[in-house]
């Protein structure tokens, strides 16, 4: 019986281990993160935890904020809602963390909006989605462009080509779908007309029915709205088929592995992507040169690897709420919010950022780039 | 005689357990993980008939408690039907559904059962993945609270009372099957068909019963998700989602109500004690999984309690009756 | 016209895929009558593996043969240490433990081979070749030439070889192999084995065309495993054809019908099976015994 209760007493003794957090002498400012960092999003949110733990870490050697640490509680909700949830709790309820960035998905973001709403905590999401910031919800903001501008710009330059009708072809995935629906939204107004509207599934190993089927509506251009492994077969299957219509992609794509998987079938294609792509590429007038760059190289440091856009976001996120939580000098909920709705003319990754009670995003529509791919590299397209 | 009396207190302890628990629990957090894990538990309670008793396999149960939730979603925010009609109108649909694939194919042996559900539930996750119009696609949508005549419990403590009620009846409903005539011949079937054929049990019909009542416990369970955590998304019906199911079940012990509760609890509580390890937790998982099944393959409860007979009673080593484990 | 050839092209690429991966669910469906879910990993491994030799300076031949080997010693290990071990086990928790191992090496690919997916070039180049106004990538040749010469193989192996009557044997009645004198477990640790390496040889054909990353064991392992079904579970050459059957179908179904419902048409195909013929396409009917 004693040694029942021994067991018993060293299982509650794990858990509660496992369950504890670390503690700290003093006070830090706790950073609450939920990320997919694994799963069908974890294009996203892999790059999006690195780039946290690597700033967060290089504020800590600066001296923190305000004095204090900070302090990272990271979860991996592995892009799903019902995941979300349980952790935004966790992060409110139990670490008690002072802001919340995460979300990669739409889908995570929206489920765990009414939460944050009624805790009244500071969150920045990094869905694409427009229906994260409309309407404005009050303890909510994003950094990430929003699929309705890449998509406007893609739509602006099919325009300057003489595009009419064009062909789109999606994946079957969420980040996919929102950027199909606002391509579908947006076509109108720019005389566009969808003469071939495609679909693919995550685990399509060939897509070349979808593209014969749009190269037989004789379309003027394609837009494929879609992200990692799916998008190299995709521009593959182009080359294959020997397409020469105009393609377009938008910042799904938006890292090098895409270059390189693609070996040369991407020539000519173009892409949306955030300026982080193309830091050596800017101007020397370029606002947001120096930091586009100094991120890139920092990355790269660190991680061995080239930084992919969707990092970025989270860049964007945690200099944000620094910045306003210096500004208010503490981490008063209410007042952070209030200065992040302050914050004017943040030279950001994704763009230059003016956030307002009415604009909880703040990104102008030129944020995005339009680049070409020409030899293996995003070259800027003025 | 005895053993009814010995049911009903076992019961009521479970009842006053479910009432207690939320009391010790330090925040809505830890009463989130709780209500999640009862959901949980309230699929397993059904799908352990199912495997246990009948000896079938189902790759689609997630599906089931997606079309639930779904139901519940759809009806009840979108169209304002009232949640306990909603939370009905899903069940009824999965009834339906689970007798027709059942009486299709309960009748041959071997792992059919199995692949027409992965099949019927990818079939699912697919509609509820390209019907933006209806689901909201893979963005999911919102559900509101469950509401009887306008009013509603606060949110996170309104999900666990859904949930803790939903259980005890999912408990008494599966304890009262088992101990018929009909749980009897259940577990004939696992034993051999054949001789449970002979001994004049209809075996076809028993499993199809068994197949639909375990596919309602889903579409219910999945209604109190929705309603839990105000979302859903299609993730609900991975495939994936569904073999977890077995595993809860198969993990804390086929053929007892105990188990699996215990395999909900176990799977509910890992991802949440493995959070900090974030470049191991699938590893760990995994291993986890494997040495579960290796040292225990019975089962977590059905292992631990014949050790506990042989130990307390060491006359009764051979005997131990692990079975009556509910 | 065109397109419809170019259709067929496309299910034919897929196909191929689908009954290479398919192949293994079947062999170790046959020899111990367990769904195996760690297979889709197996395929995982092969292009892994292939993708790392190949960047460290290996050459093609050397890196594939390594990549199987590789597989080979996993299945070898996995069933041999973990499977074969278990007392008492049912086919449940079998099955259980295979989801535990498939977990397990995702998550080892995942924290040692990181996230990202990778690519590799075709073995005989990426410039797609023009056959009947029809465009088909030269990788798509290999994977079906590979499949052809597989079938043969594995179909001599089992007619052929005393190994190959053993695994028969053991399929269809344990207690007896065992009693005419075949060592079952090793038979079924070579089986594991087979379809490890079958698997690697898959996922190392087939990744020039779909890429690879940590997790395609779930994707691509679903489509094989779909393939299996259609085939009778039990019969690799049923899942060679079962893959075929559904590549062509999606591809049809996508160049004709609608690609948004495309990836529904496996699923669809595996239930009107399971109503009109229920032992598989390619099955004859068995007996399971009391």
């Amino acid at each position: 019986m004693s040694s029942l209760r021994n067991l018993l007493t060293v299982v509650l003794a794990l858990a509660a281990l496992c369950f504890a957090q670390p503690a700290s002498a003093q006070e830090p400012i706790k950073v609450g993160a939920f990320l997919s960092v694994t799963g069908g999003a974890s294009f996203l949110g892999d790059p999006q935890a690195k780039t946290l733990r690597l700033y967060i870490d290089k504020m800590n050697a600066s001296g923190g904020v305000l004095g204090r640490k900070l302090q990272l509680v990271l979860y991996d909700s592995q892009g799903d809602a019902r995941q979300a949830v349980t952790f935004v709790r966790r992060l409110i309820e139990d670490d008690k963390v002072d802001f919340i960035i995460g979300g990669s998905t739409t889908g995570e973001t929206m489920a765990v909006a009414p939460m944050v709403e009624q805790a009244g905590i500071p969150f920045f999401s990094m869905a694409g989605a427009s229906v994260v910031v409309e309407p404005v919800k009050k303890w909510i903001f994003k950094t990430a462009g929003s699929d309705r501008m890449a998509v406007a710009r893609i739509y602006s330059d099919m325009q300057k080509r003489g595009a009419k009708n064009i062909g789109l072809i999606a994946g079957s995935g969420g980040f996919d779908q929102s950027c199909r629906l606002e391509a579908k939204n947006l076509a109108s107004k720019f005389g566009i007309t969808l003469a071939a509207d495609e679909t693919y599934a995550p685990t399509d190993t060939d897509v070349t029915p979808q593209l014969t089927r749009i190269n037989s509506a004789k379309v003027d251009a394609i837009l494929s709205c879609g992200f990692g492994a799916p998008t190299v077969i995709t521009v593959r299957n182009y080359k294959q088929l020997a397409m020469k219509t105009p393609f377009y992609f938008t910042h799904g794509v938006g890292s090098q592995q895409f270059v390189d998987g693609a070996a040369g079938a991407a020539d000519g294609v173009r892409v949306t992507v955030s300026a982080v792509l193309v830091a050596n590429e800017l101007s020397a007038d370029d606002a947001q040169r120096n930091v586009v760059q100094s991120y890139a190289k920092e990355y790269q440091a660190a991680y061995n690897e080239k930084p992919a856009a969707f990092g970025g976001f989270a860049y964007d996120a945690l200099q944000i709420t620094v910045e306003a939580v210096k500004r208010a000098g503490s981490t008063d909920k209410q007042k952070v919010r209030d200065e992040i709705e302050k914050t004017k003319n943040f030279v950001g990754l994704n763009g230059i950022f003016d956030i307002t009670a009415a604009d909880h995003m703040g990104l102008k529509p030129d944020a995005f780039r339009l680049t070409e791919i020409s030899g293996g590299e995003w070259k800027l397209l003025k | 005689m005895f053993r009814l009396k010995r049911e009903f207190i076992s019961l009521t302890a479970f009842a006053a357990f479910l009432i207690v628990l939320p009391l010790l629990m330090p925040n809505a957090y830890f009463l989130d993980v709780a209500t999640k894990t009862i959901i949980n538990a309230i699929v397993c309670v059904g799908l352990n008939l199912l495997l246990g008793y009948a000896g079938q396999i189902s790759l689609g149960h997630a599906a089931f408690f997606a079309l639930g939730g779904y139901a519940t979603a759809v009806l009840g925010s979108r169209l304002s039907v009232p949640a306990p009609l909603a939370m009905l109108a899903g069940a009824v649909l999965v009834g339906v559904i689970s007798y027709v694939i059942g009486r299709a194919l309960l009748h041959l042996r071997g792992h059919y059962l199995a692949m027409a559900t992965l099949g019927f539930g990818a079939i699912v996750s697919i509609i509820l993945n390209r019907e933006l119009a209806i689901t909201g696609g893979p963005d999911g949508m919102p559900v509101g609270p469950f509401q009887i005549a306008g009013y509603s419990l606060p949110s996170a403590l309104g999900g666990y009372v859904l949930a803790a009620v939903g259980l005890f009846i999912a408990v008494k409903l599966a304890t009262s099957l088992i101990n018929t005539r009909a749980g009897r011949a259940l577990r004939a079937i696992n034993d051999s068909e054949i001789a449970a054929a002979t001994l004049g049990i209809e075996v076809a019909a028993f499993k199809v019963k068994v197949f639909v009542i375990s596919a309602i416990f889903a579409s219910i369970a999945g209604s109190i998700f929705a309603h839990a955590d105000r979302f859903i998304t299609p993730v609900e019906a991975n495939f994936l989602r569904s073999v977890e199911f077995v595993a809860m079940v198969v993990i804390g012990g086929l053929g007892s109500v105990v188990g699996a509760i215990v395999g909900a609890i176990i799977f509910t509580l890992l991802p949440q004690m493995f959070a900090h390890f974030e470049e191991f937790r699938h590893v760990l998982t995994g291993a986890l999984l494997i040495c579960i099944m290796a040292f225990m393959p019975s089962g977590v409860v059905p292992t631990l309690a014949s050790l506990w007979v042989r130990w307390t009673e060491p006359a009764a080593r051979e005997k131990g009756s692990v079975h009556g484990a509910a | 016209m065109s397109d419809l050839l170019q259709f067929l092209f496309s299910g034919l690429t897929r196909g191929s895929i689908y009954g290479l991966v398919g192949i293994g669910f079947a062999l170790i469906y046959r020899s111990s009558h367990v769904i195996n879910f760690a297979q889709g990993e197996f395929v995982m491994i092969g292009g892994m593996v292939t993708v790392f030799l190949l960047a460290a300076g290996v050459p093609l031949p050397v890196a594939a043969l390594g990549a199987i080997l590789a597989a080979a010693l996993i299945g070898v290990v996995a069933q041999v240490a973990i499977i074969s071990r278990m007392r008492r086990p049912s086919t449940l928790s079998i099955i259980i433990v295979t989801v535990g191992i498939s977990m397990f090496l995702r998550g080892a690919a995942e924290a040692l081979l990181g996230r990202q997916f990778f690519s590799m070039k075709g073995f005989s180049g990426d410039d797609a070749l023009v056959l009947l106004g029809a465009k088909v990538s030269p990788q798509s040749i290999w994977i079906f030439v590979s499949l052809v010469v597989t079938t043969a193989a594995i179909s001599l192996f089992f007619r052929r070889t005393i190994l190959g009557k053993g695994i028969q044997a053991t399929s269809s009645n344990r207690l007896a192999a065992h009693l005419v004198g075949i060592d079952v477990p090793a038979v079924l640790a070579i089986c594991f084995a087979l379809s490890a390496a079958l698997g690697a040889l898959a996922g190392l054909l087939t990744t020039p065309i779909t890429l690879t990353q940590y997790d395609v064991g779930i994707t691509l392992g679903m489509k094989g495993f779909c393939a299996a079904i259609l085939g009778g579970l039990a019969n690799p050459f049923g899942a060679i054809l079962g893959g075929l059957i559904l590549g062509f179908a999606e591809a049809l179904a996508g160049g004709y019908v609608s690609s948004a419902y495309q990836d529904a048409v496996a699923f669809i195909l595996i239930i009107a099976m399971l109503l009109v013929r229920p032992n598989g396409l390619f099955s004859a009917p068995t007996v399971d015994r009391v």
